[in-house]
């Protein structure tokens, strides 16, 4: 049992040769043998519950894309292989590019406005003042609240007749935008509420970031004439760069995984001008009354290889960051 | 500093908050609004004349969707300690072989997108026959948090001083006595952060809740705020109070167990 829980990990076990090698004695070997028994004893039930809960459904996933499903083929099994005709299909769809073109818009523009607005916070909050651990505090706020309860209060906010964002701009003599009912703006509007939710995350991490930058270095920055912006751009944002790398590409996971935001704001509409990758596989599974789970899967497997490349990425960025 | 120097930051940073938090004020306002005044213009910016109509709705349409919630929420919980404990005592203070290894998957299972999760899991529970339960609910939610939990609780257990291990060893304390009598009571700082995160997120799902878990009896609040919306789209006051009650969580939250959050938050972003 020992064996067969250790397969799927079992890609790395040279990387630990080194604390785990002693002298080539019986008893020390055989100390060492019951040790690892008990490691992974304890190891064992998240494996079990990755290979279920993680591994399973992502082969079941992997499996609909490669076959034809139909409803009652999806109930009942027997549905033919057919390779990689639903990749196919959906690469071919006229519903891609634009899909693919807002996923990273939404995520670029997100992120960008994100990491600026959360890192001029994180600057302002950085010298403590009177109230600021309670504000700071407050800012977490819609990071964790439930994303429908911000989704729909966006909605309502931003509704064409009666929300309070149009009825502000008809104080200032605007006239009311279509938000969420127009094509030209309802990828700004999902864009704005997301940069919303995400601010608390950057604000929260890069200001951790800041408390770890010692404050000689900017007393010797003064001392040699630098003024406030000078210390910035001198001081700041070079000692800033690790973790600022690491905040943006844990922002780019998150967000090219949203997906209840922009589904409840717009379900993708008006005529796809929102949808994503993400809303678009779901619209195709879960979204019409005839579901199409080949190619939504299909789709889901666009975003997994996009998902995981980023996150190749991001590990390793924070080895080279443990590393320093 | 001194508190005459720091008070025009006090008021900036009172007028950038209130500004972030508007979002969180309007839905408030719009809860106590009165069916009425909702569409009158320019609206009502402070809730004067308000009513509690849309908390009488709640009351009345959305408490079995909040004690469903619950259920799910401390469900996913224990199930995410369950699994997540153990496997980083192994992973911080056994060196299991292949750990490493076993630690890469944790961190790229985070990085899934829950929308292709949700496909496996609805084509798994069809056959299973588990649409629609809340146990099956309560397994697919804890994927979003137990990948984080075993990071949160390695990192944290890998600072228990060799020591204290030892200490328990000589004592004649088996790994199993190790761990339950001295590192899961040592890590309550990160059993609490954990359990505040998995909570949340297990109460925030939509993902899950909408395909796996949207036909039956017992449906999560997520769901029943989202058939507000589909089903009767002019009681905007029903909607934003049931909004209202199903952030109270988070804001208890942020009250209790500030420290907590901000921990992890940061923590796998950034190192101390």
């Amino acid at each position: 049992m020992n064996q067969t829980t250790q397969t799927p990990t079992g890609l790395s076990v040279r990387g630990l040769g080194g604390s785990a090698s002693g002298p080539p004695r019986a008893r020390a070997r055989r100390r060492l043998h019951s040790e690892q028994w008990a490691a992974w004893a304890f190891l064992t039930p998240v494996t079990v519950y990755l290979l279920a809960f993680f591994a399973y459904p992502l082969y079941r996933n992997l499996d609909l894309s490669l076959r034809d499903y139909t409803v009652r083929s999806f109930v009942s099994g027997g549905a033919e292989f057919i390779g990689l005709a639903n990749h196919r299909k959906v690469l071919g769809d006229p519903a891609f590019a634009p899909a693919l073109t807002h996923t990273v818009v939404f995520t670029l523009v997100s992120l960008a406005f994100q990491f600026a607005i959360g890192l001029a916070l994180a600057v302002f909050f950085a010298k403590s003042f009177r109230l600021s651990a309670i504000l700071r505090a407050l800012f977490l706020v819609p990071w964790l609240l439930p994303l429908i309860v911000s989704a729909s209060t966006w909605s309502w906010m931003l509704n064409s007749d009666s929300g309070v964002v149009n009825a502000a701009l008809r104080l200032v003599g605007i006239a009311p935008v279509h938000w969420l009912t127009s094509p030209q703006w309802s990828l700004l509007s999902v864009i704005l509420a997301n940069v919303w939710i995400g601010i608390p995350f950057n604000l929260v991490v890069l200001y951790n970031g800041l408390q770890s930058i010692p404050a000689q270095l900017y007393e010797a920055a003064q001392i040699d004439g630098a003024n406030g912006w000078q210390q910035f751009w001198r001081v700041t944002f070079p000692l800033l760069r690790p973790v600022s790398a690491i905040t943006l590409l844990l922002g780019l996971v998150y967000t090219l995984k949203v997906f209840d935001l922009i589904w409840i704001m717009t379900r993708g509409g008006p005529s796809d001008s929102s949808t994503t990758l993400a809303t678009w596989s779901y619209r195709l599974s879960f979204g019409n009354l005839l579901p199409e789970f080949g190619p939504g899967a299909a789709v889901g497997n666009l975003l997994i290889v996009m998902a995981l490349a980023a996150g190749l990425i991001y590990i390793r960025a924070q080895k080279r960051q443990y590393q320093r | 500093m001194t508190a005459q120097r720091s008070w025009p930051r006090t008021v900036l940073g009172l007028v950038l908050t209130g500004v972030m938090l508007f979002p969180v004020y309007w839905m408030i306002n719009v809860s106590f609004t009165r069916q009425g005044d909702m569409r009158k213009s320019p609206p009502n910016w402070f809730p004067v004349d308000g009513t509690v109509e849309g908390y009488r709705s709640v009351l009345r349409d959305q408490l079995p969707y909040l004690g469903t919630s619950l259920l799910v929420g401390l469900g996913t919980v224990a199930l995410t300690l369950i699994v997540a404990a153990p496997a980083a005592y192994s992973l911080a203070k056994l060196n299991p072989r292949g750990g490493r290894a076993l630690s890469f998957v944790l961190l790229m299972a985070q990085m899934i997108p829950g929308i292709i999760m949700a496909m496996g899991f609805y084509a798994i529970y069809l056959n299973l026959g588990l649409l629609n339960s809340v146990a099956g609910l309560i397994v697919a939610d804890s994927t979003i948090a137990v990948p984080f939990a075993v990071l949160i609780f390695t990192a944290f257990m890998a600072g228990i001083p060799d020591e204290v291990m030892h200490a328990a060893k000589v004592d004649g304390a088996g790994p199993w006595r190790t761990f339950w009598s001295v590192a899961l009571p040592v890590s309550r700082n990160a059993t609490v952060t954990v359990s505040l995160f998995a909570f949340l997120w297990a109460w925030s799902d939509f993902v899950y809740a909408s395909t796996l878990d949207s036909g039956g009896a017992q449906r999560p609040i997520t769901l029943g705020i989202y058939h507000y919306i589909g089903n009767n789209n002019q009681e905007w006051n029903a909607i934003m109070a049931t909004a209202v009650v199903a952030s109270i969580p988070a804001t208890v939250l942020i009250i209790i167990a500030q420290r907590y959050v901000a921990a992890g938050v940061t923590s796998g972003a950034v190192k101390d």
